[in-house]
């Protein structure tokens, strides 16, 4: 029985009742999508970086997960080769960030070739000429580019030359003397990337290189993922936390300002059920049903609005990878639920204090 | 019928505190009523008669003086106590009907059912009430698709399907025309007649309680004329 008024009450007002599980909804989904976005783009990068199919990476000692800049000679790849027979492959790539969260990449394509155990072109070639470049198939269907086709990259033209599988080191190649011309970096990498013939060299071989090259920071790109992967996670923390802070905060207020509402205009039921013997712990129990309901339906429709904006959002931004981790699905329906009951507390409280006599004392 | 009583108000006094004035509502009351009585309180608007109803449902605490319903003496009673004596031992009327708009006839009258915990129980109960008031057509309808009466006899039927020894009715006929009126005047007689319910009818209209009441006192300015 107590459902049946539960529902009766939402469906009395349906353009309310409506209203309020859309904020709950948009609530989630913000928390979802938020979470989803920084996730996404995180695992993206990482899985390009894991896609160089290195074994070991060598930085500039100062740079943090992303760098911009070349401070590594590049001699040290054919040093190391020579030096170390371990080593089946050593490639150096400069990096350039091209401030929209998107990095071009210099790098000799035979060499990437050769370290990424052979890389699927989709459409067209690798670059030929100093100002092509080589596209992977998200950035063009982002960018709308296709082979032939001129961007703008760094400030000057390049020509797409082709258009590769995505999960590649980069988004954005050009080759390594282009870009070294166009930032001054003759003879310079920003990194160096080495591929190891046995798994079993790589941790002896980081102890040994790091002896060498005490100015630079040498690990494996298994560690660097794991490094970066913590690295990234906290910077973004602090914006993800003030967004689902947000979000909680806007659906605390809607629940509380729909609830207090409903509160207000059902007095004289509230009264009659107290006459008839309901009490406090009946009343408010009513309003918090109503709101568990609220939240239920609007978890679930949160839930489809996460679905469909990843779906847009895929689409229209295809370099923005959104993933929706069941974890923090949940995690937004628990923040959902108890911001949402913690909303209705008041309006609960007061429905279940109010007096019947005063309610009722027209009669 | 028992003589003893059920209802039994020593010297109640009410005064509301409005604006800084004391207000006297009742000053004085004493009255008992036996169980399976039907008494009507009669009385203008301004004598009392809603707060002494509100005092004997346990929804108002008096200011001095003693009541005791079934022997249980109110000011006693801690709120949720208070709560129960509504649930289980008094059943109210309404003027203005007061039924849940969310709700049907039949789930207006199971909630009452419910909240006392009583909810499946007294089945053969309920549908004698029904029977009696002539509603069993009506139970499928929400009340603003029934009339005046139909909603007082809804009413009336909630304040009786858990059983309660005493009905308190305040006005139940101060919203409906003559017809229906006496439709429900003749149910709540008929209801005290075959159920034993006590009845305190609390009317303005003295005809009203001449028809069904066994029993009239009359409330002026606060107190029992």
């Amino acid at each position: 029985m107590i459902h049946r008024l539960v529902v009766r009450n939402l469906f009395h007002r349906p353009i309310r009742t409506g209203l309020t599980i859309l904020a709950v909804a948009i609530e989630v989904m913000m928390i979802v999508m938020m979470v989803g976005v920084s996730e996404g783009l995180l695992r993206e990068s990482l899985r390009r970086t894991r896609g160089v199919g290195a074994d070991i990476l060598i930085r500039p000692q100062i740079s943090g997960a992303t760098i911009s800049g070349a401070d590594i000679s590049a001699k040290l790849p054919d040093i190391l080769m020579e030096r170390f027979p371990s080593i089946s492959h050593a490639m150096g790539a400069t990096v350039f960030m091209a401030g929209n969260v998107q990095t071009i990449t210099g790098v000799d394509w035979g060499d990437f070739d050769t370290m990424a155990g052979g890389i699927v072109i989709f459409e067209g070639r690798s670059y030929e000429a100093p100002y092509e470049a080589v596209v992977d198939e998200v950035y063009a269907r982002q960018e709308g580019v296709s082979v032939g086709e001129t961007i703008e990259l760094m400030s000057h033209d390049f020509t797409v030359a082709g258009i590769i599988e995505t999960g590649k080191l980069s988004r954005v190649f050009v080759p390594l003397e282009t870009m070294a011309e166009l930032h001054g970096w003759q003879g310079r990498f920003s990194q160096v990337y080495l591929k190891l013939d046995e798994a079993s060299d790589v941790r002896p071989l980081i102890e040994e290189l790091q002896t060498l090259l005490p100015d630079y920071r040498v690990v494996s790109v298994e560690d660097f993922l794991a490094l970066t992967a913590t690295s990234l996670r906290q910077m973004s923390s602090q914006f993800v936390n003030v967004i689902i802070s947000i979000a909680v905060v806007i659906g605390f207020i809607v629940v509380m300002l729909a609830m207090y509402t409903a509160v207000l205009e059902r007095t004289r039921e509230i009264g009659i059920l107290k006459a008839i013997g309901g009490s406090k712990s009946f009343i408010g129990s009513i309003v918090l049903r109503e709101t568990l309901v609220i939240s239920a339906c609007g978890i679930l429709l949160g839930y489809g609005l996460s679905v469909l904006g990843q779906q847009l959002v895929g689409a229209k931004y295809p370099l923005v990878p959104v993933i929706l981790l069941p974890g923090w699905m949940a995690g937004a329906a628990a923040l959902t639920i108890v911001g949402s009951v913690i909303g209705a507390s008041y309006p609960a409280w007061k429905a279940a204090k109010a007096d019947p006599c005063d309610i009722l004392a027209y009669e | 019928m028992a003589n003893d009583p059920i209802i039994e108000i020593k010297d109640l006094k009410k005064t509301y505190r409005l604006g800084g004035v004391d207000v006297p509502a009742l000053r004085g009351v004493s009255l008992s009523v036996r169980e399976g009585e039907f008494l009507g309180v009669l009385g203008h608007s301004g004598s009392g008669k809603s707060t002494l109803f509100h005092i004997i449902g346990g929804m108002l605490a008096p200011t001095s003086g003693r009541v005791w319903i079934n022997g249980v003496d109110l000011g006693s009673l801690a709120d949720a106590e208070r709560t129960e004596l509504r649930k289980t031992t008094v059943g109210f009327v309404f003027q203005r009907f007061n039924l849940l708009p969310t709700l049907n006839a039949e789930e207006n009258i199971r909630i009452a059912q419910h909240i006392a915990g009583l909810a499946g129980m007294h089945e053969r109960h309920f549908e004698h009430v029904i029977r009696i008031l002539g509603i069993a057509h009506r139970l499928h309808h929400k009340p603003f698709a029934l009339s005046g009466g139909e909603q007082q006899r809804v009413a009336i039927a909630r304040a009786l399907v858990n059983k309660p020894r005493i009905v308190l009715a305040d006005e139940p006929t101060g919203n409906l025309d003559s017809e229906n009126s006496l439709a429900v005047l003749d149910a709540l007689k008929s209801l005290n007649q075959q159920l034993g319910q006590t009845v305190l009818m609390i009317t303005h209209n003295p005809e009203a309680a001449d028809y069904c009441a066994e029993r009239v006192v009359r409330m002026k300015d606060g107190r029992i004329a």
